[in-house]
Order: structure tokens, then C-alpha cells, then sequence
């Protein structure tokens, strides 16, 4: 990996962080924009669980990851403690690559 | 003890869920440090991504983004798309981090999901300001110290064995569920989901998930489930 994706993201995200606690401070954001920014972790996220379950590189794939990901939602649910939500997903998915 | 005598009283329960929550997050960053060994990083970057990003999606998106094949740039647009709700969090805590110029730009680095929600949840300004610092400081350092043993971990085992690889899509479904409770957040990340996968094949790795972010603009129109109790 490249010292350059560290260095820039810790200027950026400390950036963001500066940005609100200190540039913008009390000021009010436009309720509209407001509305929009909640909502980038949804789709952002929505979108990377999608791409790491199903894809490989660029191709569309169906393996072991699957079953981790049901696990997990299922673990999740049941609001089982994020500790514990990770070792059943990854755990579930070892168990299907080892038994296939 | 001392420490018990100094802490006043209203304060202890505060200081307890702030470890508590540290505790759970620390183990978050063993798998973090795994993860981001066996996409490619060094220890050394892997603990500097900690330290110094110190927002646990941004580093996971990037890590997953580079694991994939994907390119500096994506990896980086996507993380910090991630990073800018800390700009949102940041705005609703400047009231309770008052104070110097010097100190309001060390509280900005704790600013993330865990110190807004924990700050947030008391009305009183004082008790604010304590759950924010306590949560923050011991956030760090576990943080940190989980990391550093995940990284050391990775180096020596092989990640697809353990079913490391699900490790990704996994903890972002912990991640994502507060973030569905409203009926835009759940369109934006079907939106998300289905972008992500159908451009797969038809542009450069991490692309997909830049042009998901426009799943945002559900947030247009106003929400009418922000309103029914959760």
C-alpha cells in the first residue's frame, strides 16, 4: 500500500473533523444538505458490504463470503455484541471454505 | 482510592460505558489490524492509519478498496466520504467543545461515532463534555493498542483460512444498521448496494462505490419516517 493513501487520508479526515468542530462551528447547514450528508454513510456502506460479499476484483462471485454476511445479519438481528457479530461471520465463512 | 474520590459521582457511570465501549472497540481494531496487514499495508502504515486517521469505516473502506486491486485515488474518495460525517458529528458538538483554539483542535480528532453518540446522550453541558473526553481518550488508546497486536497477528497467519476476507462485508453490516433506521437510509443503501455491484465489471475498482455516494440524494425529499419513534 502507498505511504500517499495514509498521509493524504489523515490530512483529509482530520480535515473534515477541523471543519466541523472548529470552521463551521455553531453555523446552521441548510436543512436540505443536512438531509443529503446523514445519509453518505448508508449508501457508502451499502455499497461496500455489496462489493465485498460479491465481487472478486471486477467479476461478479458467489463463495464462503456469503455465508459470514448471513451469519452476520442474522447475528446482528439478534443484536448479538459486535465482538461476537465478527467472530460468527468470519468464523462461518472459514467453515464453509474449509468444508467445500 | 483517590481517583475514586476526584470523579464525582454523576460522572462514574459515564466513565465505566466509555471503557466499556473501548473494550469492544479495541477487539474492532485486532480485526482491523488483521485485515489491513493481509490487503497489503504495513505494520507500520496500519498503525499510522489508526493514529492518525482514527475513524474506524474510513480506514476499513480504504483497506477493502486496496485489497480489492483498486487505485489510490478510490480508495481515498471513498474514505473520505466516510470521514465527512465526522464534519456533520463536529457541527453538533461545537457547543459542548468550547474553549481555546489549541483545544478544540484536539477534541476534533476524537470526533467520531462513538464520542457523538455517547456526548449526545446526556442534556447537561458539563456531563456532555465529560462523556466526549473520557470516551475519546480511552477510545484512542485502545484503538491503538488493538490495532498494533492486530497487525503483528496478521503477519503471521493466512488471512482467507480464518475467512478474514468476510471480515469486511461483516463488520460494515454491524456498522450500517443504526444508519437504516430511517426510510431514506434504507433507500440510499439499496441504491448503494445495487450500484456497487452492477458497475462492477464496467469500470476500475472502487469507482462503483464513488458513484453509490449519489444514493444521497434521497435526502432531497424529506423523510417522513425521521419522525415515528425508534
Amino acid at each position: 500500500m502507498s505511504w500517499w493513501l495514509v498521509i493524504l487520508l489523515a490530512f483529509g479526515a482530520y480535515g473534515s473533523k477541523v471543519l466541523g468542530v472548529v470552521v463551521l462551528g455553531e453555523r446552521q447547514l441548510s436543512p436540505v444538505l443536512q438531509r443529503c450528508l446523514v445519509l453518505i454513510p448508508a449508501a457508502l456502506l451499502g455499497a461496500l458490504i455489496a462489493k465485498d460479499t460479491f465481487t472478486t476484483v471486477q467479476d461478479f462471485s458467489i463463495d464462503a463470503r456469503l455465508a459470514g454476511l448471513i451469519v452476520a445479519i442474522g447475528a446482528t438481528w439478534k443484536k448479538v455484541p459486535l465482538v461476537l457479530v465478527i467472530a460468527l461471520g468470519v468464523g462461518s465463512t472459514a467453515l464453509v471454505r474449509a468444508l467445500a | 482510592m483517590t481517583l475514586r474520590r476526584t470523579i464525582p459521582a454523576d460522572v462514574r457511570p459515564i466513565i465505566s460505558s466509555a471503557l466499556v465501549i473501548s473494550v469492544a472497540v479495541g477487539v474492532f481494531a485486532v480485526s482491523f489490524g488483521v485485515v489491513s496487514v493481509a490487503s497489503g499495508a504495513s505494520v507500520m502504515q496500519t498503525c499510522a492509519l489508526s493514529l492518525f486517521v482514527f475513524t474506524g469505516a474510513s480506514q476499513f473502506s480504504a483497506v477493502s478498496v486496496i485489497a480489492a486491486g483498486g487505485s489510490v485515488a478510490s480508495a481515498l474518495g471513498g474514505a473520505l466520504l466516510l470521514a465527512a460525517r465526522n464534519g456533520v458529528y463536529g457541527l453538533s458538538l461545537a457547543p459542548t467543545l468550547r474553549g481555546s483554539l489549541g483545544k478544540q483542535l484536539l477534541a476534533a480528532h476524537f470526533v467520531i461515532d462513538e464520542t457523538t453518540a455517547l456526548a449526545s446522550a446526556h442534556e447537561d453541558m458539563r456531563l456532555r463534555r465529560w462523556a466526549f473526553w473520557a470516551c475519546g481518550i480511552s477510545l484512542y488508546t485502545f484503538w491503538n493498542i488493538g490495532t498494533l497486536i492486530g497487525a503483528l497477528i496478521g503477519n503471521s497467519i493466512d488471512p482467507k483460512t480464518f475467512g478474514l476476507d468476510a471480515a469486511f462485508p461483516v463488520v460494515f453490516t454491524a456498522m450500517i444498521v443504526p444508519h437504516l433506521r430511517t426510510r431514506n437510509g434504507r433507500r440510499a443503501a439499496l441504491f448503494g448496494a445495487v450500484a456497487a455491484v452492477a458497475l462492477a465489471p464496467f469500470l476500475p475498482v472502487g469507482l462503483p462505490i464513488l458513484i453509490a455516494t449519489f444514493g444521497i440524494l434521497f435526502g432531497v425529499s424529506p423523510d417522513q419516517s425521521e419522525t415515528e419513534p425508534t
